[in-house]
């Protein structure tokens, strides 16, 4: 069971890390051809994983019907929305799933007029949580918390037309806070990432990391 | 006075008028030379050619190449058309043309091969209406695929040297087990964190981030996750991961079944409680933010790559007066946690975490190579921008990327 659970994986992790580690510097088209069967695997992978995604969620709210947990009701909704969208998807306009996507159908209706809407919804609930989270970092209680406070202002100030109505100094000052400290920061997490994605890498390839296969180390 | 201002400016204006006649008089000249060759470092799939400048370019007159699959023509396949002045060699001074071709494009099937090479000719032409002119010389090439990118052989040689130096820590580590490793409040917050959910009897959440198992960042999560999901099934609470994609889903359903079975509970193991939230973003956000709100979940982790969304899931938890501790290499989504959240993991401490949890000296030794690459980096950094102030550039060809 061992051989399956970890010597597989780790063989197919070690092959395949290093052989597409060397891929990157061979420009030939029998290595571009490799990259691009490997990524086809991998979205052909993806393509299947959709029903386990479909199973869990189903099964998810099937159980809190079921179970008639507190807000079961809610769970309704997930096979009511589902149900409609595979009828519609499968309807395609009339032409059926066997035919390419039809243009303008109900399914398209839906996603255009439910979907996109509630998505964009939740997004702009972003703007209140920006303005609250902000109003909380900015209550200069500490040096940093100061210094944030100041930068950020110099930031917004300088990026409207008012903040050059006010002092003509502000819109450069602010373009030097993000070009320089601010991009002396974000370098230098870049790098720090980089690195640990590497080591991150080749740790999973020779076999030290193995957390992902589940059961500790 | 007046006769030598007179005679001053019908000078000038002589002169004008000479010079505008030599121009309009000028033919165009075609360029000297024209060469065709193999582009380098490329799949075989491409033909670079390169000539010098003529000194009759304008914005008015074009270069046009013609393709052939033979060297006495018919050259009526137009391969290429640009303003004569564009498509400059860099770092030629404007003094080389350079521009590659995929003779694929114009030419489906090769009829003219010899010798195993299948040749294609080019004639260049200068064209300024009415007037075309035409290098002499017709080059060829064919195009050959390479084995390796000799352009990226700086980038080659320092990922051998640091896969080499991690190896090597390694090795160091397994003689050395106790090796040094700095603080990091974040992980060493995640045992309290258990622990008052525990006292509170309430779940405890783990959020994964928007990408799929080919992330480095969600690799490090699930990493993190079995670390989490260990200690959660000593304690006794729910813990709930949700996630957004499938493929994650699967691996995070055997990461913490396999976590309970280590700890010995595996009848604490409910399999739903690792369920796929959503398959978009903001549906995804809706569907956490719920289950924070009517759980009341005591301690939330965020792990992983997040997109816009980070703010909205970290304000909804810390409205909800849970703990929370978010790890990202997401510098975009950092500044949101670092505002919302009670701990937060930067960068590469998300990397480290599962090496930091385990205290597994193997692991351990990887992270001592991450800084002792960081150190060089830096230095690399330091004397790179001594050396470029002082006029010596030679350290940014090192590190220059094809």
């Amino acid at each position: 069971m061992n051989f399956f659970k970890r010597t597989i994986p780790l063989t197919i992790a070690f092959i395949m890390g290093v052989m597409m580690a060397f891929q990157y510097y061979v420009p030939h088209e029998a290595s571009q051809s490799l990259l691009k069967v490997v990524t086809r695997w991998g979205i052909t992978i993806a393509g299947f994983a959709v029903f386990i995604g479909v199973y869990s969620l189903f099964h998810l709210h099937w159980n809190k019907i079921k179970r008639k947990v507190p807000g079961w009701g809610y769970s309704t909704f997930v096979f009511f929305g589902a149900g409609i969208t595979i009828i519609f998807g499968l309807y395609n306009g009339g032409e059926f799933f066997l035919n390419d996507k039809q243009e303008g159908t109900m399914f398209d209706w839906m996603y255009f007029n439910v979907q996109v809407p509630a998505g964009a919804t939740m997004f702009s609930i972003l703007a209140f949580f920006m303005a609250s989270a902000a109003y909380r970092t900015f209550r200069a209680r500490t040096g940093e918390a100061t210094i944030l406070l100041i930068a950020a202002v110099i930031v917004m100030l300088g990026r409207v037309p008012v903040g050059a109505l006010i002092w003509e100094y502000l819109p450069p000052l602010a373009d030097w806070i993000m070009s320089v400290p601010n991009m002396a920061a974000k370098r230098g997490i870049l790098i720090g990432v980089s690195i640990g994605a590497i080591a991150t890498s080749l740790r999973i390839i020779f076999g030290i990391e193995r957390a992902y296969l589940g059961g500790g180390d | 006075m007046y006769k030598i201002f007179f005679t001053f400016f019908l000078s000038i204006l002589l002169l004008h008028n000479s010079s505008t006649f030599a121009v309009e008089g000028n033919k165009l000249i075609p360029p000297s030379d024209f060469q065709a060759f193999d582009t380098p470092d490329d799949d075989g799939k491409s033909i670079s050619l390169r000539w010098p400048s003529s000194p009759t370019e304008s914005a008015e007159v074009e270069y046009v190449v013609y393709a052939s699959l033979r060297k006495d023509g018919p050259f009526i396949t137009e391969a290429l058309r640009i303003n004569s002045n564009t498509m400059y060699e860099e770092g030629s001074d404007s003094n080389l043309h350079y521009v590659e071709i995929k003779p694929e494009k114009f030419f489906s099937k090769k009829s003219d091969v010899t010798g195993g090479r299948s040749d294609y000719f080019f004639k260049l032409v200068m064209m300024s209406n009415p007037e075309n002119v035409e290098v002499k010389k017709i080059a060829s090439a064919a195009p050959e695929g390479n084995w390796f990118n000799w352009k990226k052989l700086n980038n080659f040689i320092i990922m051998i040297a640091f896969s080499a130096l991690v190896l090597l820590f390694i090795e160091h580590a397994k003689k050395n087990p106790n090796l040094y490793l700095r603080k990091i409040s974040g992980l060493d917050a995640i045992d309290d964190a258990l622990g008052r959910a525990t006292e509170m009897g309430k779940p405890v959440l783990f959020v994964h981030g928007l990408n799929g198992m080919g992330s480095i960042s969600t690799i490090a999560a699930v990493n993190i996750l079995g670390k989490i999901a260990i200690r959660v099934a000593e304690y006794d609470t729910t813990l709930k991961v949700s996630n957004i994609d499938p493929i994650v889903l699967s691996v995070s359903q055997e990461v913490v079944k396999e976590s309970y079975l280590e700890a010995g509970r595996p009848d604490a193991y409910v399999e739903d409680n690792v369920f796929m939230a959503a398959s978009e973003q903001f549906p995804y956000v809706a569907a956490v933010s719920g289950i924070m709100i009517r759980e009341k979940t005591a301690a939330n982790f965020f792990m992983g790559y997040f997109y816009a969304e980070s703010l909205i899931l970290a304000e909804t938890g810390a409205s909800t007066g849970a703990i929370q501790i978010a790890a990202t290499d997401s510098y975009t989504q950092l500044p949101f946690f670092i505002t919302t959240c009670d701990y937060t993991l930067i960068g590469e401490e998300l990397y480290a975490a599962s090496a930091y949890l385990s205290r597994e000296p193997l692991l351990l030794g990887s992270l001592r190579a991450q800084d002792v690459a960081k150190g060089i980096i830096i230095t690399a950094l330091v004397l790179g921008a001594v050396l470029a102030t002082i006029g010596v550039g030679f350290i940014s060809f090192i590190f220059k990327a094809s």
